[in-house]
């Protein structure tokens, strides 16, 4: 037991030292909110001022056009498009519309903006939509006589909402963000088997061509070396979790003390009553957000990830660590060797993926139960409910078969690794690896 | 003297071959001990049931006159594999101390005797390099400080030699005469026969995984020896034919003869000193064991057997 501590500190330290761990784990983290951030201060920013002149000769705007923000659109009477294009040159217009005299809305005629430099994705949606709104009003009003907001009123449905049986109410948002929450977790945990159990089969394969694997053997018991290596890294994913899990949610805090700031600017520079109401709609899916976030359980789900991310991690980690002892200098034997161990877990993806959809059909359920795929399944599980959706007696069997999972991967790998990591020459075959999993001492 | 290592009727059959095949020897403490066979011979094999890192299929180890407990008797053994190497990234007083705590020993202890032997053999400069930075005789010279740090009773070296330059080689030479001295057992296993010869006590020959050969360096070249001798004589003698013996080789007033069975060596002497010939020098030719070596294992298939075992 101490020679396996002796040996999860030299893999933990000898990794966490590395200048790529602190690269990986905290900068990426940075760099990753740095962008988001980046993204949103500029989506917030990009508010030039974007005046378009209207010549409507047609008259079909009706003289009216909802400004939004920082697109102005100013109606001009009596300027010919030479005068037009004079004011575009000297900067005071960005651009204009030149509604023709025979123009009509009804027959699906196009319109075309002239502008001086080509214009952005967002202001061009945007000029789309205004022209297009005050379009459709023009056309309501003159063929049935009623405004747009009379129409959308009318259109407008009720709400419709679900609850179960308990009588909790379960709003849209709250499943979205079970959604979520269930994806990214279980896609987490696809990750993390990913790479720390190809992390644990690089070491391996480092000892077994580096030929220091019998000079260790000769200290300790090869099981020692292998749970050693397992232990150690396993802590390093751990280690790097948890920095991801402050670092995400310092950054969560620090962002929106940027965030909001902006968003005062971009309310000051609003000036429409329609725009207050846009603010106050908004702010109240926000909350609704908010709400949805504290109805999940999140000490339950992270709790349960630590658990399915430790116990999916030994057990496939152990698996790594015997296709690493089997294989030689050669790393295309190691994709040969790993192709069997990565089935299950693209299984488990594709079963997720059915799973967070449908979180109680059977393949979920199955999905959630079978120790191989359990830890991304259940995880994407989880989130929508426990006892709810996910009984009690789910969970606790899911993590029971997790346990003796990883209890018999850990057993037969062993064995397979204790014969394997000494041989030298020849890859194995799956016929000689099964023989040594099987072979009493 | 008591026996350090104690082994009776080893067993150790592979799938398609036996690798080690009812082998039992004795290792005296204090001993230098040679482990001798061609490629594929088993000892390799053996080595690890001695280590512990195989069980034996029957047969039994005594270790320090107990039955061999792996666990416990490890920290009692130095094994010096002849596949070895290190961490290529790790400090090289990182890795010393790294191995040195893996066999049992504390940090502060590791660390001091580290501190001795590399002031001992002039390593004191390499704490902070990296194993990638050393060349093959440096890290081998480090492997041999940490297999025999930790002061073991047993110490096996598996072709120490190898890659090492002639000063080297005699530095560890020395340190392996200086521990058999102080009392620890020390197991060579090499294909070097000059170098067995010239170290060590006892052989042990193996091939095909049996053991062939077995007894201290000089009762082995007695046993192999051909009646050969060299002799050199003042003058040319008139008669050279005797039924004593028959020459072999002769180069000028020196020759290599062989003694017919039932005579000796003062019948030759005899037959010259009656002749009024002076004698300058005689000499016994002992085999060498190389020559014993090839004699015992040519023509036997060791060599194939090393593939055999592949299928």
């Amino acid at each position: 037991m101490n020679k396996i501590w002796i040996i999860a500190r030299r893999e933990f330290l000898s990794r966490v030292q590395k200048k790529t761990f602190l690269l990986t784990t905290i900068l990426l983290p940075v760099v990753i909110f740095g962008l988001y951030g980046l993204i949103i201060y500029l989506s917030v920013k990009s508010s030039e001022n974007y005046t378009v002149a209207i010549a409507d000769n047609a008259n079909v705007f009706g003289g009216k056009i909802d400004s939004k923000d920082d697109i102005k659109f100013v109606f001009v009477k009596d300027e010919s498009l030479v005068q037009l294009k004079e004011k575009i040159a000297k900067k005071e217009l960005d651009g204009y519309v030149w509604v023709p005299e025979d123009f009509k809305p009804s027959k699906g005629d196009t319109i075309s903006v002239v502008s001086g430099k080509t214009v952005g994705l967002m202001n061009r949606e945007e000029i789309q939509k205004r022209i297009n709104d005050a379009l459709e009003n023009q056309r309501l009003l003159s063929s049935l006589q009623i405004s747009k907001k009379q129409l959308d009123s009318l259109q407008k449905g009720n709400e419709v909402k679900f609850s179960t049986t308990e009588g909790k109410e379960e709003n849209d948002t709250k499943v979205g963000i079970s959604y979520g929450v269930g994806y990214a977790s279980g896609f987490m945990i696809y990750l993390v088997l990913f790479i720390y159990g190809t992390m644990v089969m690089r070491g391996v394969m480092e000892e077994k061509t580096n030929r220091i694997a019998e000079v260790i053997i000769s200290s300790v018991k090869p099981f020692q070396l292998m749970m050693g290596k397992i232990t150690g890294i396993g802590a390093v994913g751990l280690v790097q979790f948890i920095i991801w899990v402050a670092l995400t949610v310092t950054l969560r805090f620090i962002l929106p003390l940027f965030v909001p700031d902006m968003r005062e600017t971009a309310n000051v520079m609003n000036h429409g009553a329609n725009e207050a109401l846009q603010t106050a709609k908004q702010s109240g899916a926000l909350d609704n957000l908010m709400h949805g976030l504290s109805d999940i359980n999140f000490p339950l789900i992270i709790g349960c990830f630590i658990f399915y991310f430790l116990g999916g991690y030994l057990l496939y980690s152990s698996l790594f660590a015997a296709v690493g002892s089997a294989v030689n200098e050669d790393p295309q034997d190691a994709q040969s060797l790993t192709l069997p161990i990565t089935m299950p877990i693209i299984f488990g993806i594709v079963i997720m993926s059915s799973a967070i959809n449908n979180p109680t059909s059977n393949l979920a359920v199955f999905g959630s139960l079978f120790p191989l795929t359990s830890p991304i399944v259940m995880m994407a599980r989880i989130p929508f409910g426990v006892p709810n959706t996910v009984p009690y007696w789910q969970l606790a069997l899911s993590m029971l078969f997790l346990i003796c999972g990883f209890l018999c991967t850990t057993w037969i790998s062993a064995k397979i690794y204790r014969v394997a990591i000494l041989m030298y020459g020849k890859k194995p075959t799956w016929k000689e690896m099964w023989k040594w999993a099987w072979r009493k001492n | 003297m008591d026996s350090i290592l104690e082994l009776h009727n080893l067993k150790k059959y592979y799938a398609t071959q036996k690798a080690v095949d009812d082998i039992s020897f004795n290792i005296k403490q204090g001993d230098i001990f040679g482990l001798l066979g061609p490629n594929g011979a088993g000892k390799t094999t053996l080595l690890r049931m001695i280590t512990g890192i195989f069980y034996p299929d029957s047969g039994s180890i005594t270790f320090d006159g107990r039955p061999f407990e792996p666990e416990n008797d490890i920290i009692k053994i130095g094994y010096m594999p002849e596949e070895r190497g290190l961490y290529k990234k790790m400090k090289i007083g990182e890795q010393a101390l790294y191995l040195a705590q893996l066999k049992g020993l504390s940090r502060a202890d590791a660390m001091q005797k580290i501190k001795f032997w590399f002031k001992r053999l002039e390593m004191e400069s390499w704490w902070n390099k990296k194993v990638e930075d050393l060349s093959k005789g440096m890290s081998q010279k480090l492997q041999f400080v940490t297999t025999v740090l930790h002061e073991p009773k047993l110490i096996i070296l598996d072709e120490p030699f190898s890659g090492l330059d002639p000063v080297n080689a005699n530095l560890i030479k020395d340190e392996i005469y200086g521990l058999a001295q102080r009392g620890s057992t020390v197991i060579f296993s090499t294909h070097r026969m000059e170098q067995v010869e010239e170290i060590c006590d006892h052989i042990v020959l193996v091939n095909l995984g049996k053991k062939i050969l077995d007894g201290t360096v000089a009762d082995v070249k007695q046993q192999f020896k051909e009646n050969k001798f060299s002799i050199k004589l003042a003058g040319i003698p008139a008669s050279v034919e005797d039924g004593a013996y028959q020459i072999i080789n002769q180069q000028a007033n020196e020759f290599t003869m062989k003694i017919n069975e039932g005579y000796r060596s003062n019948d030759v002497l005899l037959h010259f000193i009656n002749q009024g010939i002076g004698i300058e020098s005689f000499n016994e030719i002992l085999p060498s064991l190389n020559d014993i070596f090839i004699q015992l294992v040519d023509g036997t298939k060791s060599v194939t057997r090393a593939f055999q075992n592949l299928s």
